[in-house]
């Protein structure tokens, strides 16, 4: 019997027998390594020969909807240290001074890396200059250790034309290494900062490739590790809604003197063709660290180009935000478009004890709403609001989506400022303190409400089209539409001539375009500066084209630039830029 | 079937608790880079797991043997449908980030089932050897056994888990000859691996084949088995190329290190190398605990998983080295007394495949740090971080007092058949 006591207790034997053989194989194994072996071990311990070198990949070349391309990739060098110690570190770099410029900031941003990582090679110079590199090639023997690296260098041809929604790259810094998100991020790799650089950052980073190489106890290289461990895996092409012939005009028509931002964007499908903001910065000089000078000048700059004016600068919309108090009581049914309101304009409106004036000192007269749009008539939607009253107002308001992001693919955009509904302004003025007054300042875009250059022109998506807000995207995609506005076709088409009439006979009557019907809102925004007693405003022009199939929305905002007529003018050229068609006349550009 | 207090097998316990209290401590250095990485918090983990596990040990001590028995064949079902589900939805991580042997949901790991296997699939075998009245003599008889163990095996290496896989056959082999198989039919069954191996050297292999003429003539199975044993071993060292080149270039790659690191030392061969300059650098007493410089200086790769003996041999020298295999040793000695003492050929069977089971891992762990054992990604148990593990290894330390207390009364008693 194979379960008698007997055979269990032999095979158990047995057992136990190979498993302590097998045991004390393994202790005398240990026994030779640890304590036979041990010097040689020790000393390889001490004097570890093998290191890693990173192999930097290409990050993804970003191109525009005509395959021209944004962001590119050129040869560049970097210059790192293979130390054992930080001593010896401080050692190699404080000779190195004898031969390059180095900074003592960079030495000791240098032994920081080391800290970091010090069985890498510690980067020195991240984007070293030929000249550098062909230097320290030459004194290379008095410098072990010394590893110089071709690294792919990020490179935008157009500079300061595309910073404004491509970013930077930038070394990834410590307080970046600090948090769990860069965990996969080593001291000296560089990272996206801004733009569509820091938004897709995963997918333009590619992954970082490896190579082992021996170095010898004074930390020389001895031998290279000849074939690559890990490739490096250059990340995949980015395609954009970017056209950039319309994004370098834009760039231009700025020039050097205004001061603003501008989007455009194919209402059908959010795609952005351009987003600009002037004066803009040059991302090529960011790169491998900011020189100190160049980053004093942009932060000393009075017209701050470091804030994107498109995404980050929120302004009253003005006269602009007339086509939301229009859509939401057009949509309420408070209003028709034929209709005219009790008061007609003379300049003003008395409301209680204050009296509201209009833009126009000469008045309007009695207008329809066509009319009112057209002339943009401040008495005739004071009178809409009223009627239309503010909790209605500011619901249709949020509805549209003045109180959220338009949701570009953009990390710096901005929240616009706008009441989520009526308690806000019980919180602000306290409960039952404040009067339907409120309204009219609202009802002609002023008052709580600060709006983004690209989020009013994703509001004019939608008059342009059905009613459907499209979310901009710089990235091509799915286009993602939301209604927000429920109007019928006729009323969608009447608001659009009222559009078209702001243009062919209102105040942007000089912007309009030959053969193309242009359609769009100008507004007035104050900006709390005053020059002799005088405040400056802001313009803005909102619009689209062609009026009765619109293909682009643009949105201009000219800081300081007087009255909405000279944005309404550099619009009407970006429009015609795109649109290819000559204008009618010069335009008139004036205050 | 009497009231009397449960008799704890205290010398099982105590050395488990000794060898998780090792680990943890090891878990905990592990974490102490020069640079701090996500593994210095992982000790704490380990601990919780470590509570939870003790809780589940007492949980599997209370459920008799009987009731083990009883549940074996759900509980073997139940394995193999997660196996098969995890080849759907398995994800990989970590050291094993190429193979998908993480269950997971929405993102959460929630644990290895191949460490839960090891379990089940060793229940599963006992139960079917258990049923042998005579210890099977030909290999036709051994077809169940084989289906038993055959079918999650060769789940497991299609995640792929070559670990997993080569602890299967170390602890099926092992109960094989726990059951009372003669070893001329074990190096039978074998032989078609071995001469997978010897293949690549006709000398070796010519040699081998004759081996196994003598012993197949001196055995005498069933003529056709004797054939067919032959047959196979032919085929074997023929397709021995083909299945070669059918081996992933990262599995290729690391059997070739293990027959000579120095041939890649750049690359492949890094691991090993450093592995053994940490190990080797410890010398009699170690460079101190958490002190180890190759671990510090993150030359040591996954310090805190596979190669947690590295660290064990760098900070706590040959002493500390000897220390931990003599708790192991200790380890296997009790559980063979308890599988020699149980009251039943299932208990006993159980015993010696859990044992065979820890056995297979922690020769191969060790092994690999110091380049005696290919590198199969396989853990240490009770050191390497991993809550599954850790789990089931207590889970088995619970089946193992159970069976040490039941088969205390009745040391002559009968064996069930």
């Amino acid at each position: 019997m194979s379960w008698h006591p007997n055979d269990v207790a032999k095979r158990g034997n047995a057992a136990s027998v190979i498993v302590a053989a097998i045991l004390l194989f393994l202790v005398g194994g240990f026994f030779r390594s640890q304590v036979l072996n041990h010097q040689k071990y020790a000393l390889q311990s001490e004097t570890n020969r093998l290191r890693e070198l990173p192999l930097p990949a290409p990050r993804g070349v970003i191109f525009d909807r005509n395959n021209k391309v944004i962001a590119d990739n050129v040869i560049g060098y970097s210059v790192s240290v293979l130390a054992l110690k930080e001593d010896s570190l401080r050692a190699v770099l404080q000779r190195l001074t004898g031969t390059i410029n180095i900074t003592n900031s960079q030495i000791e941003q240098s032994v920081r890396r080391f800290r970091r990582a010090p069985a890498r090679p510690t980067v020195i110079i991240p984007d070293a200059s030929f000249d550098v590199v062909s230097v320290l090639e030459e004194h290379r023997s008095q410098f072990p250790g010394l590893i110089i690296q071709s690294a792919p260098r990020r490179f935008y041809p157009d500079g300061p034309v595309v910073a404004p929604f491509v970013g930077y790259v930038g070394e990834v810094s410590e307080a970046e290494l600090a948090k769990p998100a860069f965990a996969e991020y080593k001291a000296g790799q560089q990272v996206g900062k801004q733009g569509l650089e820091k938004e897709y950052e995963s997918v333009l980073r590619g992954k970082e490739g490896s190579q082992f190489v021996e170095v010898d106890a004074r930390g020389r290289i001895v031998k290279n590790g000849g074939a690559k461990e890990v490739n490096p895996v250059a990340a995949p092409d980015m395609h954009t809604n970017i056209d950039m012939d319309l994004q370098r005009f834009v760039a231009k028509i700025f020039g050097d003197s205004l001061q603003g931002g501008a989007v455009a964007i194919d209402p059908n499908t959010g795609g952005v063709l351009a987003l600009y903001s002037a004066p803009s910065w040059d991302g090529n000089r960011f790169i491998g660290g900011i020189p100190a000078q160049y980053w004093d000048s942009l932060n000393a700059d009075p017209r701050l180009p470091l804030y994107n004016k498109a995404l980050q600068g929120q302004y009253p919309p003005g006269s602009t935000w007339k086509l939301a108090t229009t859509a939401i009581a057009l949509e309420s049914g408070t209003v028709k478009m034929t209709d005219h309101m009790p008061v007609p304009c003379t300049g003003g409106f008395q409301y209680y004890n204050r009296y509201f004036r209009c833009w126009d000192a000469r008045g309007h007269g009695s207008l329809d709403l066509k009319g009112a749009i057209a002339k943009s008539c401040d008495v005739y939607f004071y009178q809409l609001g009223l009627k239309l009253g503010l909790a209605k107002l500011v619901a249709g308001g949020v509805t549209i989506g003045f109180q959220s992001k338009a949701g570009i693919d953009l990390p710096e955009e901005k929240r616009p400022r706008f009441p989520a509904s009526t308690e806000y302004f019980d919180s602000k003025y306290g409960k039952g303190r404040w009067t339907n007054s409120l309204v009219l300042s609202m009802a002609i875009g002023q008052g709580d409400n600060s709006q983004t250059i690209l989020n009013m022109a994703k509001f004019y998506t939608a008059l342009a089209t059905d009613g459907k807000a499209a979310r901009p995207q710089i990235l091509t995609g799915k286009a993602d539409r939301v209604q927000v506005m429920q109007l019928s076709d006729d009323q969608m088409e009447q608001v659009r001539e009222a559009l078209v009439g702001v243009v062919t006979s209102g105040t942007a009557a000089a912007s309009a375009i030959k053969g193309v019907q242009l359609a769009g809102k100008t507004g007035t925004a104050q900006s709390g500066k005053f020059v002799n007693g005088k405040e400056l405003n802001h313009g803005w022009f909102v619009g689209f084209a062609p009026a009765d199939k619109p293909s682009i929305v643009v949105a201009v905002m000219i800081e300081f630039g007087g009255h909405g007529t000279r944005a309404a003018a550099i619009a009407s050229k970006i429009i015609q830029a795109y649109l290819h068609v000559t204008p009618i006349v010069d335009m008139s550009v004036e205050g | 079937m009497s009231t009397r207090r449960f008799p704890i097998d205290w010398p099982l316990v105590s050395v488990g608790l000794l060898l998780s209290l090792y680990g943890i401590s090891i878990v905990y250095s592990a974490g102490q880079t020069d640079v701090m990485t996500g593994v210095a918090k992982l000790w704490k983990n380990q601990l919780i797991w470590f509570c939870l596990a003790l809780g589940a040990a007492y949980m599997m001590s209370r459920f008799s043997v009987r009731l083990l028995d009883w549940l074996t064949w759900p509980l073997y079902g139940a394995t193999i449908a997660m196996l098969l589900l995890l080849l759907v939805i398995g994800k990989g991580a970590g050291t094993a980030a190429s193979s998908k042997s993480w269950l997971a949901i929405g993102g959460f790991r929630i644990g290895q089932p191949a460490e839960l296997a090891k379990i089940t699939v060793v229940l599963a075998l006992a139960k079917v050897l258990s049923q042998f009245k005579e210890p099977p003599r030909t290999l036709l008889e051994l077809w169940k056994p084989a289906m038993v163990v055959g079918l999650p095996w060769l789940l497991i290496m299609k995640q792929p888990d070559l670990g997993t896989g080569i602890v299967f056959i170390g602890f099926a082999f092992a109960m094989l000859f726990w059951a009372g198989v003669a070893w001329p039919l074990l190096v039978l069954v074998a032989s078609p691996i071995v001469s997978l191996i010897l293949a690549f050297n006709t000398f070796y292999w010519g040699a081998w084949f004759l081996l196994l003429l003598a012993l197949v003539l001196w055995y005498k199975p069933y003529l056709y088995e004797g054939i067919f044993l032959v047959v196979v071993n032919v085929i074997f060292g023929v397709v021995s190329q083909i299945a070669w080149e059918k081996l992933q270039p990262y599995q290729q790659k690391r059997l070739l290190v293990f027959i000579d690191p120095n041939l890649d030392r750049l690359k492949s061969g890094y691991h090993v190398i450093q592995s053994q300059v940490a190990i080797g650098s410890g010398g009699w007493f170690g460079k101190g605990f958490t002190l180890g410089t190759q671990k510090r200086l993150a030359f040591l790769p996954a310090q805190h998983t596979d190669f947690i003996f590295a660290v064990v041999g760098e900070e706590m020298g040959f002493i500390g080295v000897t220390l931990a295999i003599a708790l192991f040793g200790l380890l296997f000695l009790r559980v063979t007394k308890i599988a020699e003492r149980a009251n039943d050929s299932y208990s006993s069977l159980v015993a010696f495949g859990l044992l065979a089971s820890w056995f297979v891992h922690v020769f191969e762990n060790m092994g690999m740090t110091l380049n005696l054992m290919p590198i199969t990604g396989i853990p240490l148990p009770f050191f390497s971080y991993g809550g599954s593990f850790m789990l089931a290894s207590w889970m088995a330390i619970g089946i193992l007092l159970r069976i040490s207390a039941e088969g205390r009364g009745g040391r002559h008693s009968h064996f069930a058949v």
